[in-house]
């Protein structure tokens, strides 16, 4: 028998200002002139794998539909090509909405779970702020290590690989004034303080 | 000419080859590079993903220091930092919170930036600054012969280049032929090659990289030339996996500075050629001209 998804969105489930507080972020703003023509799916290569279309996600952030996006994986399908936002005729930084997504999911610990790709943007993260730069073979087993380890056994041509082309770098990379980044660091991450003065 | 240079870490690291290739023919070509002091990762799609101010910090910190190191223009290969950098510095020029938050964290570690630094990627700076005249001059191993499909991928076309069209870039196309190469007419030249998703999800990341490698091979072209090192690796190093899903694809994925030192008579060894998964064809070796 065939099944019937419920696909009909209720009143109830909007969360009330998550639009606005979306189109409040810099550059999200032009979100409210949307014209759903869907030129962004169009342009986009990875839509044909996402669950809401990149036009479904625009106007279900603009509905308040908070929890049906955030947990989506349509926002972390996005390559960062910015192929729409180039294209969008109402010029509509769709790249940078889905990042405005993408953090929000990442604060609320909503993304689906065990999916590898914002476990890779935690990791990458906090190897920044540990290192100041990343040794990629480094950031990939740990990736691996936290999402799915049985990609390690099935990576292991890619590991001999880059051994024998001498791309395989153990030797983690660093910066020098490390204490410096972290405090620019901390300092930007406190949203209570504002800046006294704008230099 | 001389420039700072942001390598970033994929150039010390994966992506090793285009340093290696990027150095000797800059410097061939007279172009002097001061490696930025102390320089930091730029954060790229991962950090923004996380924390939009702290990943336009880490970038806005590699601007600050090129900025007080001469101001010299920042000479940046890699896609995603040269995107990263750019996007900053517009945020900083356009957004008012950004601009106050960034200098506030500049502040604490005794920084500042005015916005002066130029980020600018090494196409623009050899077709524009160098001139293809005097890359011409330098040419003694023409590639005659050798059919190239330029890939530019997305992030250094899309959306703050300063240099070239968002869809179809020409720089690249011009410089290979200034080299003597046969440029194949490749559309998808800036159509996205799966970036992070290839090792994140490879059921559709290792598809867009198998769409370019197979758009190339039946455009007749015996070799890729990029100018991103997540490119290069996404289309060079999974072919054995891309293999066993859609069948053999095999063709090389090179830097377009590797095709450059080659036809400055440079060797393979002098230009990380034997980093590749997929090696180019052996070509006859032509004799240098005089």
């Amino acid at each position: 028998m065939m099944q019937i998804k419920r696909t009909i969105k209720y009143e109830a489930d909007r969360v009330r200002g998550f639009s606005d507080e979306i189109m409040s972020v810099s550059g999200c703003e032009q979100l409210k002139s949307c014209i759903q023509c869907g030129t962004c799916s169009g342009t986009c290569p990875l839509s044909i794998y996402m669950d809401f279309s990149p036009r479904q996600v625009m106007a279900l952030v603009r509905a308040d539909f908070k929890n049906e996006v955030l947990s989506s994986k349509t926002v972390w399908l996005c390559a960062s090509c910015y192929a729409c936002t180039v294209e969008c005729p109402r010029q509509i930084r769709i790249t940078d909405i889905m990042y405005a997504l993408k953090q929000r999911a990442i604060k609320e610990g909503i993304y689906p779970k065990r999916f590898p790709i914002p476990i890779l943007a935690k990791e990458f993260s906090e190897m920044v702020r540990r290192k100041g730069r990343i040794t990629e073979t480094l950031l990939v087993m740990r990736l691996f290590l936290k999402a799915n380890w049985r990609a390690v056994l099935s990576s292991w041509r890619l590991g001999l690989g880059l051994i024998r082309t001498g791309r395989f770098v153990v030797r983690a990379e660093r910066i020098e004034r490390q204490a410096e980044l972290q405090k620019m660091l901390a300092a930007a991450g406190n949203n209570n303080v504002r800046p006294t003065e704008a230099a | 000419m001389k420039y700072s240079y942001f390598p970033g870490c994929s150039l010390k690291g994966l992506g090793r080859a285009y340093e290696e290739s990027l150095l000797p023919v800059m410097k061939h070509l007279g172009v002097e590079l001061q490696e930025l002091e102390d320089w930091n990762c730029c954060g790229a799609t991962a950090y923004m993903s996380v924390d939009e101010a702290k990943a336009g910090v880490l970038a806005a910190r590699n601007l600050a220091i090129a900025e007080q190191n001469g101001g010299h223009d920042l000479l940046t290969p890699c896609s995603a930092c040269y995107l990263v950098l750019n996007k900053t510095k517009h945020n900083i020029a356009d957004f008012p919170d950004i601009r106050d938050r960034i200098h506030c964290a500049l502040r604490s570690a005794n920084l500042t930036y005015t916005g002066s630094t130029r980020v600018r990627h090494p196409l623009d700076i050899l077709v524009h600054d160098v001139g293809l005249d005097v890359i011409k001059e330098k040419v003694v191993r023409p590639l005659k012969g050798l059919k190239v499909a330029p890939y530019y991928g997305c992030q250094v076309v899309r959306p703050y280049s300063t240099f070239d069209d968002a869809w179809n870039p020409t720089t690249m196309d011009r410089l290979l032929a200034t080299l003597g190469a046969e440029v194949v007419h490749y559309p998808l030249k800036t159509k996205c090659c799966g970036g992070s998703l290839t090792g994140t999800l490879p059921e559709a990341g290792l598809r867009m990289s198998y769409i370019l490698l197979k758009e190339a091979v039946r455009r007749g072209a015996d070799v890729i030339a990029t100018i991103c090192p997540l490119c290069q690796f996404n289309m060079d190093a999974y072919h054995d996996q891309i293999d066993r899903r859609w069948g053999p694809t095999r063709i090389a994925t090179v830097y377009f500075t590797q095709l450059m030192g080659l036809a400055f008579g440079f060797s393979e060894k002098e230009l990380g050629l034997q980093r590749n998964f997929i090696p180019m064809k052996p070509r006859p070796v032509p004799p240098v001209a005089a």
